[in-house]
């Protein structure tokens, strides 16, 4: 008789490992299906290695996307696991396959939401309010904080709350020059807040400042799934790890409830079942809506796959003169910026709702594929020779950038659901996405470009690039392309209106959970990692205490 | 895993196994056996080591882009990299079809000055062959060990205690803490 476990989790991610490393701690024996390969940053992982160390010198494969260092396998595009999209929708859907998913390479950016975003549509009357509010999430977010550990300052923000911060990380040179940009043109410039550990946690090192966050870190240091939650979990013995697992369906008995789930073993190509009495999805928010439209569960709102958001991003680079010439010294710090740029506009001033913040980056880098070619076209006209190599010399970290992310309305021309024309090479149907963004995001997003524009030239620098024009979008990146999905199982109290109810758990079938970024019932002008962990964590707890009274 | 002394750490980090296969590859690149390239024919190869060493010379502080081995880089991302094929392999042509209009040679055989001359007029301003040309010659140069250190770059390392930025850079750029 082949085992029934207590909980099934489909993916290892920030949810699925948060919500194994919870329920195993509260003694449920849980198994974690994970797509991917294993993947572990001390035996797999590129840390501290030499561009020279490879022939290609850290460029892209098509297995890595961001480069052949960078710690994700997987990207836009798989082998064998198309999607597609509708006429005139670009979506661009990121798909990392392995142990630990997308917190192996994310940038660690962790801000906790405040309390308007959880309640915009009674500050501005657009998109839905939350269920819950952030009163809800607030005991969980410092949990997490306390679990996980990051680095911020408390600065007593309305909107940008204080947390349980280890100390930050002192500005970098030209991290300097841009806060005293910042002060010049009245834009809060404050440390940031990325769950890198500046002091020991729970038996982690602190980070040792070699700036290779999104290799992998080999002294976990930082935040990824499998160093932080799943190895712990399977600390506790309750824990069975199945990886190579490509879910496929939700199975559910004649009483609607779930029963397991359907999952494909990539290393032997045979269909396998597992049998779990509570089911918790957390494969990515339209990974996660694809397994229940596949499985035709939980979808009597017709929501599911609806509502489909991402992040507002477009960038800046400036040469900065000042910065020529620069004194030699090891500029690595974290995997990431110091210090950062939350939203700080009152939007009663601005023709946009929302806001965004800033990441700013730039200066001396590790030398890899690709070195200073922005640079050398747009502000180097040396030619050929010594003058040109003195000009690298010269020219070397004089650049900054400044990454805008910001909040998108959620729009009913924004959705994935099954193409039925397709499947993937496991038999799968796959999505199709439908994608637009409105005038809201464009006119957000110009603003971004002339925000860094000024702040470049407050810095006495010039852009690289001319203004990007409406035609095209003012510089708008595609959806898909920050990897922020959010919405598609959105949560709320009247499940005509909702996929889930404020727990996460499916209106109409009480023993599965989403706990990714589907559940979410907006964007906000911060990111989502963080959130998607604390709710991850509230939603564990209550399934534990729904176990332990038997209601589960 | 438990918590490490800095010490400790260190020690530790530096046993960390380099993958074999990125290894035996740097090797390959480094060995004193004749290199045969896979993608430039002999012709190409002449051309290639001409131009790497124009754009990027010896000087008093580093080698030449052939001392590095660029070169041999660009040889391997052309195997690697198909959508650098069609822009190299068309872009070395189109140079030789410009060569022979001005000094019926191709540019491996134009005298110095012939090829000073060509390269003045396609850097200047920089058509897109001799931009991406340049950046590859670049990329090959700068991420190789001879360029590092030419970069005074001295990161990628372990750092016990963030300092943040030193006094020089402090004063030079007119900022504090």
């Amino acid at each position: 008789m082949r085992p029934i476990y207590d909980v099934a989790i489909v993916g290892s991610g920030a949810g699925g490992g948060m919500a194994a490393y919870m329920l195993t701690k509260a003694g449920a024996n849980v198994i974690l299906l994970e797509a991917g390969a294993p993947w572990n940053a001390i035996a797999d992982g590129a840390m501290l290695t030499w561009p020279y160390e490879s022939p290609r010198r850290g460029a892209s494969t098509p297995t890595h996307h961001f480069g052949e260092f960078d710690a994700c396998i997987g990207g836009w595009s798989l082998d064998g696991e198309p999607y597609t999209s509708a006429p005139g929708s670009q979506f661009m859907w990121w798909r990392a396959r392995m142990l630990g998913g997308r917190t192996n390479h994310w940038g660690r950016i962790s801000l906790r939401w405040g309390p308007d975003d959880f309640r915009r549509k009674s500050i501005d009357g657009l998109g839905d309010n939350w269920p819950i509010t952030y009163d809800d999430v607030k005991p969980w977010y410092d949990e997490t904080d306390r679990l996980i550990g990051l680095f911020g300052s408390n600065e007593g923000l309305p909107n940008d709350p204080d947390g349980v911060f280890l100390p930050p990380p002192k500005p970098r040179c030209f991290e300097l020059l841009i806060k005293q940009a910042c002060d010049k043109t009245a834009v809060r410039c404050i440390p940031a807040r990325l769950s890198i550990l500046t002091k020991p946690v729970n038996g982690r090192a602190a980070c040792h400042y070699c700036g290779q966050c999104s290799r992998g870190c080999k002294t976990n240091s930082n935040f990824s799934s499998p160093g932080v939650l799943i190895e712990p979990a399977q600390r506790t013995g309750k824990l069975t790890l199945l990886t190579n697992a490509m879910v496929r369906e939700v199975t559910a008995g004649q009483d609607g409830l779930a029963t397991g789930v359907s999952y494909i073993d990539k290393t032997t190509g045979a269909d396998e079942h597992v049998r779990a009495r509570i089911v918790v999805l957390a494969a990515s928010a339209c990974e996660s809506a694809r397994l229940l439209l596949n499985s035709g569960l939980s979808n009597h709102s017709g929501l599911v796959g609806q509502y489909l958001t991402d992040t507002t991003g477009t960038d800046v680079s400036g040469y900065i003169p000042r910065m020529a010439d620069h004194i030699t010294h090891n500029e690595d710090g974290v995997g990431g910026m110091h210090l950062y740029m939350p939203w700080w506009v009152d939007n009663k001033t601005l023709d946009f709702p929302r806001g965004y913040h800033i990441e700013p980056s730039g200066g001396l880098h590790l030398p890899a594929y690709g070195f200073m070619s922005d640079t050398m076209r747009h502000v180097s006209h040396a030619g050929y020779g010594k003058a040109l190599k003195a000009d690298y010399r010269r020219l070397y970290g004089a650049t900054v950038n400044f990454s805008g992310r910001g909040e998108m309305i959620p729009n009913a021309d924004s959705y994935c659901e099954i193409d039925p024309n397709v499947v993937d090479r496991w038999g799968i149907p796959v999505l199709r996405f439908h994608w637009k963004w409105t005038d809201y995001e464009y006119k957000q997003v110009k603003h971004m470009q002339e925000t860094f524009r000024s702040l470049i030239s407050a810095m006495g620098g010039e852009p690289l690039t001319p203004m990007p024009t409406a035609a095209e979008g003012y510089g708008i990146a595609a959806g898909g392309q920050i990897i922020h999905e959010l919405g598609t199982t959105r949560m709320g109290r009247d499940p005509s209106t909702s996929v889930l109810n404020p727990w996460c758990q499916s209106h109409e079938v009480k023993n599965l959970f989403v706990v990714d970024g589907g559940p979410f019932v907006s964007q906000a002008d911060k990111n989502p990692t963080w959130t998607i962990l604390a709710l991850a964590m509230r939603t564990s707890d209550y399934i534990a205490t729904q176990r332990k009274s038997g209601a589960l | 895993m438990s918590e490490l002394s800095r010490r400790e750490m260190v020690a530790w980090l530096a046993t960390l196994p380099i993958a074999q296969a990125a290894l035996a590859a740097e090797r390959a690149l480094r060995s004193t056996a004749p290199f045969t390239p896979k993608f430039f024919t002999p012709h190409e190869w002449r051309t290639v080591r001409l131009l790497v060493d124009a754009i990027i010379p010896r000087d008093d502080r580093s080698g030449s882009a052939t001392d590095a081995g660029v070169p041999e880089f660009m040889d391997f991302i052309m195997t690697d990299r198909p959508q650098e094929r069609l822009p190299m392999r068309g872009g070395l042509r189109w140079l030789d079809n410009h060569c022979h209009d001005q000094f019926n040679a191709a540019f491996a055989d134009c005298t110095p000055a012939q090829q000073t001359s060509v390269l003045d007029k396609i850097s200047s301003p920089p058509v897109e062959f001799f931009t991406m040309f340049r950046d590859l010659t670049a990329t090959g140069f700068w991420s190789s060990k001879m360029g590092v250190a030419d970069l005074r770059y001295i990161g990628n390392t372990v750092v016990h205690e963030w300092t943040g930025c030193p006094d020089a850079a402090l004063s030079k750029l007119g900022v504090s803490y």
